[in-house]
């Protein structure tokens, strides 16, 4: 096996997050040119409608709204808690989870429906095993 | 095409059992099962088998090594959550199908303890709480508080599921608790993920059931006193739904399968006795009230507020206490469920009978996702 350098800059946490190096990070959805449904990720055909080939890459928005959430106490060794796993509506399409920061996490401060932006910051410090950082998307309050 | 009856159907009682092995459990349910339809593993034409923790290693002829050999065929599935109710659905269409006359179905589980679920393995780093959740806890309470958000379900309406379910397991020998766990007891249990306590989650259990199916032919042979008619059997995948790859949508995979449920059963939710439906978390029971057309959308809340769901209610659900006080060990669960349901229809369910009983529904959801329902009738 060859020597693998070290990448410089940090890697994205998912694979449709894309300019993970760059100043300009963003979210890439795939969208349906036959019924417009959005998806996370790459994918060649339409689980809503069954249309083959039609998929194209679309910039989500990096506005939302909250749609559900749940405040998590309990999770694996090593993960801080608590905090707010939250389910969010972005803006022209698409469904994302990820953790809402910047909220005390208690229930009487989430509400349905606030405005939120999302943000890219390193992944909370966490490294792969070759030492790479990671940069992650995180939900805030709407600025 | 013949009518399907169930002859024989049991559960161990759930536990951990650490000392033994996955097909002990299973072969223990299974003749179990043999003995109350009165018939041997020699008269079983196939078998049909779930479990999900060993689902590549044959579970099924390893039940028939420690029961008898006889050569049948054997098939193994895994379905999630679905994993015993998708086996006695197999058996059952087998005999629709006039294939066979005797099967056997048998779900059984050894579990861990702790957390199920968590989002992203692979490769780079862990996204359990830096994508949110994946931990089932977590998945269902959002999928509570999407219940909250539309119908202003509280935390406390929540919790009641739980008082209840407790409440119902101190009448059933066979589940892993008997206890009562007040309200206050269940809202100030540590909490695991808002809205969910730890005593509103299902209990990790060890556990096996086992049903002996027959044609109506073989039925009339066998006398059908104690026989309870399959009246219909639905399995259902989840359909495309906006946020579903996001947040499983548990809510329109029951809604097509019960609507079939109901269509093939010829009856509506007004004609069903009981239901055991997939209360893994408390969150989810309260979905399922609606899901399952036992009351209104929106109506779930007051269901629990007013006692509708507990047993000499208009509708009980989980009498047998549930996967929150039953246990839960996956791929038993839903045969679990059609033991429940039928020993009331026999009328054998004693202290926790629900009286009249003619028709009962079995619902379980395995996330990913699978829904299961049976609606099983009285015969005699």
């Amino acid at each position: 096996m060859s020597e693998q350098a070290t990448v410089e800059g940090p890697l994205p946490v998912v694979d449709w997050l894309k300019g993970a190096g760059s100043n300009d990070p963003y979210l890439e959805g795939h969208k349906c040119g036959a019924c417009g449904a959005i998806y996370l990720g790459e994918r060649d055909n339409c689980s809503s409608c069954g249309a083959r080939g039609q998929m194209s890459p679309t910039r989500l928005s990096t506005k939302g709204k909250l749609y559900s959430f749940c405040i998590v106490h309990r999770s694996f060794p090593g993960i801080d808690v608590p905090y707010i796993s939250a389910i969010v509506d972005l803006e022209g399409g698409g469904t994302l989870k990820g953790n809402l920061i910047n909220v005390e996490p208690d229930p009487a401060n989430v509400e349905f429906d606030m405005p939120v932006d999302v943000v890219f910051d390193d992944a909370l410090g966490r490294k792969d095993k070759d030492g790479n950082s990671y940069i992650s998307y995180f939900f805030q309050p709407a600025a | 095409m013949s009518d399907v009856y169930i002859m024989g159907v049991d559960m161990i009682k759930f536990g951990r059992f650490p000392e033994k092995t996955v097909p002990q459990l299973g072969a223990t349910a299974a003749l179990m099962a043999l003995d109350d339809a009165s018939l041997t593993i020699q008269d079983m034409q196939a078998l049909y088998c779930g479990n999900l923790g060993q689902a590549s290693s044959m579970v099924g002829q390893r039940i028939l090594q420690e029961i008898g050999q006889t050569g049948i065929g054997v098939v193994n599935c895994a379905n999630a959550c679905a994993t015993g109710a998708t086996a006695f659905r197999e058996a059952w269409m087998s005999i629709k199908a006039g294939v066979n006359d005797v099967v056997l179905a048998v779900g059984v589980e050894q579990m861990g303890k702790g957390l199920l679920g968590g989002a992203g393995g692979g490769t780079g780093i862990s996204k359990e709480g830096l994508l949110g959740s994946g931990t089932m806890p977590a998945v269902f309470a959002e999928a509570g508080m999407e219940h909250s958000r539309k119908h202003g379900t509280t935390f406390e309406q929540f919790a009641k599921v739980s008082v209840k379910n407790h409440h119902h397991s101190t009448l059933n020998p066979k589940a892993m608790y008997q206890i009562e766990t007040p309200l206050e007891t269940v809202m100030n249990a540590e909490m695991i993920s808002y809205p969910n306590t730890k005593l509103m989650c299902s209990v990790n259990v060890d556990g096996a059931a086992a049903a002996v199916l027959v044609s109506e032919k073989k039925a009339k042979e066998l006398g059908m006193s104690r026989a309870v008619r399959v009246k219909a059997s639905i399995l259902a995948s989840d359909p495309y739904t906006d946020r579903d790859l996001t947040m499983p949508d548990v809510n329109a995979v029951t809604r097509i399968a019960a609507k079939q449920a109901y269509e093939m059963a010829g009856i509506g939710p007004e004609d069903i006795s009981l239901v055991e439906l997939h209360d893994c978390f408390a969150t989810a029971e309260i979905l399922h009230y609606e899901n399952l057309g036992l009351c209104a959308d929106g109506d779930a809340g007051r269901m629990i507020d007013e006692g509708e769901v507990a047993l000499g209610g208009r509708i009980p659900v989980n009498v047998s206490g549930g996967l929150l006080s039953k246990g839960h060990p996956l791929g038993a669960t839903g045969i679990a469920n059609i033991y429940e349901v039928s020993t009331h229809l026999r009328g054998e369910a004693d202290k926790r009978q629900v009286e009249g009983a003619k028709f009962g529904m079995t619902h379980v959801i395995g996330l990913g996702s699978a829904c299961g329902i049976h609606i099983l009738e009285k015969v005699a």
